[in-house]
């Protein structure tokens, strides 16, 4: 079986900041993959080495067997989609939403923008009323709805999640991440997600890794951390303080 | 008279705009002693609202009323702004959420902390500059003397909110208000601040009111809860009994969190009622 997504000792160096140090990765067709880590730990930015937004020093990315070169054509972009954190920064201020959904489809010349909008637009439980709406008009979770459907609407078949309920109240994480699932299910999505907050990815995702410092920490399954079974220390700190404050004495 | 820190009651907040007066918080009333008060609610629920009420902080275009509104038996909506001023950072204090924004950035960390004991304490210069690296070893910065001197942008997100509370600590407050004090730290490190508020407020015998939008974490925290949403207070209950909070509103926001090992999918969403906001 080929990897839907493979990424072999993946080096990204900022000037002389080495951000990620041979990290590699392989997520099955079908599976959802979880990178957990604390900030700097390095789980962005393999994202964004994969989706080509990142400077990648040395390693190769492989999707669905073939390899990645240098810079991404539009035939990655139709497989590959990615969704960000902050739905304040990423959507286009001066564009309404139409507007927003127009753009992938212009830029792949692909036709029938009508009722794919309408189509995407459905799938993410928004009604036709968001269709003209400017993005500030919009609260966070239809923000980052809007966003989910950009990213659909080019009909890829892995998404790259970056943190994407983070700046979300508890309430609307909840419904992002239950449409996240239901789209995954429906369309057979392959997913790479990255999340500071262990029970959400424990949630979402089959296996993940853990990560710190650019490196691999450790690799295990959603079992596994059920059933605390962790080798290393680091994870066993996150899972701590995945359970809240404790009072010393 | 009670013998009580604070002492809310019937607190509004109305920002009058172009289309309507915004109703942000719609008659909160409540108490705090010598104890750790969590308010939790959803973005726009007015808990930071609440809280900027109580310093003083509002917005000059909003409307703060209250039938009472009391820190220690003063009445803080008749105080002249003088005495408020003198108040605010001496008695009463309050950590905002993200150090990279409520940090002066042109000011060496030292002396912020500095500046905020001067302004409320006659002590000469080298006194302060002692009593500053002394509140910076409080918070467990290990190397003060080195972080006294830096911007900043210059240090970690982590150290940059324990500057913070060694500002809002040095003049030994009463009454300390954080408002969501650790929500921009990775979670490991927003355990060891949590810590080391704890220890310092419970060493102090300080009041504590904890703003934040994570259930759990303040049910972990607090020794009270209050509940908030659209501008008024659903459920007070101690945090012990939060397993048992009587509000759907409460429960939908326990309910709808993932936790590790419980397999829900999907997720239960929150249904929210109209009459809740009544």
């Amino acid at each position: 079986m080929t990897a839907a997504l493979l990424a072999e000792k993946v080096e990204v160096v900022f000037d002389q900041f080495r951000a990620l140090k041979g990290v590699s990765v392989e997520v099955h067709p079908g599976e959802s993959f979880g990178l957990v880590g604390e900030s700097g730990s390095g789980k962005s930015t393999l994202l964004r080495a994969i989706a080509g937004l990142a400077p990648v020093a040395s390693g190769s990315i492989t999707v669905t067997g073939k390899p990645l070169g240098r810079r991404r054509d539009k035939a990655f972009y139709r497989q590959v989609q990615m969704v960000f954190q902050d739905p304040y920064g990423s959507l286009h201020p001066r564009q309404t939403v139409d507007r927003l959904l127009q753009e992938p489809l212009a830029v792949h010349g692909i036709g029938d923008s009508e009722t794919r909008i309408r189509r995407a637009l459905e799938e993410v439980g928004l009604s036709s009323g968001f269709r003209f709406r400017y993005s500030h008009q919009l609260s966070g979770g239809q923000r980052q709805r809007v966003a989910i459907a950009r990213a659909l609407i080019l009909e890829p078949s892995i998404l790259l999640l970056d943190e994407p309920t983070s700046a979300l109240d508890a309430s609307v994480q909840a419904e992002v991440l239950n449409l996240l699932e239901q789209v995954r299910r429906d369309r057979k999505l392959t997913y790479l997600m990255v999340s500071h907050d262990l029970a959400v990815i424990n949630h979402m995702c089959e296996r993940l890794m853990v990560m710190q410092n650019g490196e691999s920490v450790e690799q295990l399954t959603a079992a596994d951390l059920v059933s605390h079974n962790v080798a290393q220390d680091y994870t066993r700190r996150l899972l701590k303080a995945s359970e809240g404050f404790v009072r010393v004495g | 008279m009670s013998g009580n820190l604070l002492e809310v009651d019937n607190l509004k907040v109305r920002f009058p705009t172009r289309t309507g007066v915004i109703e942000a918080v719609r008659g909160v009333s409540f108490s705090l002693g010598r104890e750790r008060l969590g308010i939790v609610g959803e973005s726009g629920s007015g808990k930071s609202q609440t809280g900027r009420a109580i310093m003083g902080l509002t917005d000059p275009r909003a409307e703060v009323t209250a039938d009472r509104l009391e820190f220690d038996g003063i009445d803080l909506l008749s105080l002249p702004a003088r005495e408020r001023r003198a108040l605010r950072g001496k008695r009463v204090a309050m950590i905002l959420q993200d150090p990279k924004y409520s940090l002066d950035p042109v000011i060496s960390i030292g002396r912020q902390i500095v500046e905020t004991l001067r302004t409320h304490e006659k002590v000469s210069k080298a006194e302060a500059r002692e009593r500053a690296l002394d509140m910076l070893a409080a918070v467990q910065i290990r190397d003060p003397k080195r972080v006294f001197d830096l911007y900043p942008h210059e240090v970690s997100g982590g150290m940059g909110q324990r500057a913070m509370i060694a500002m809002m600590l040095i003049a030994g407050p009463e009454l300390l208000i954080a408002d969501e004090p650790t929500s921009a730290l990775d979670v490991t490190v927003q355990l060891d601040v949590l810590a080391i508020l704890d220890r310092l407020v419970a060493e102090r015998g300080m009041g504590l009111v904890f703003i934040s939008h994570d259930l759990r974490l303040v049910s972990s925290f607090c020794d009270r809860v209050v509940v908030m949403y659209a501008g008024r207070v659903v459920e007070q209950l101690p945090a012990s009994e939060l397993a048992n909070a009587q509000h759907p509103y409460t429960q939908g926001l326990l309910d709808c969190m993932p936790k590790i090992g419980a397999d829900r999918h999907p997720l239960p969403v929150l249904a929210r009622k109209a009459e809740w906001a009544a």
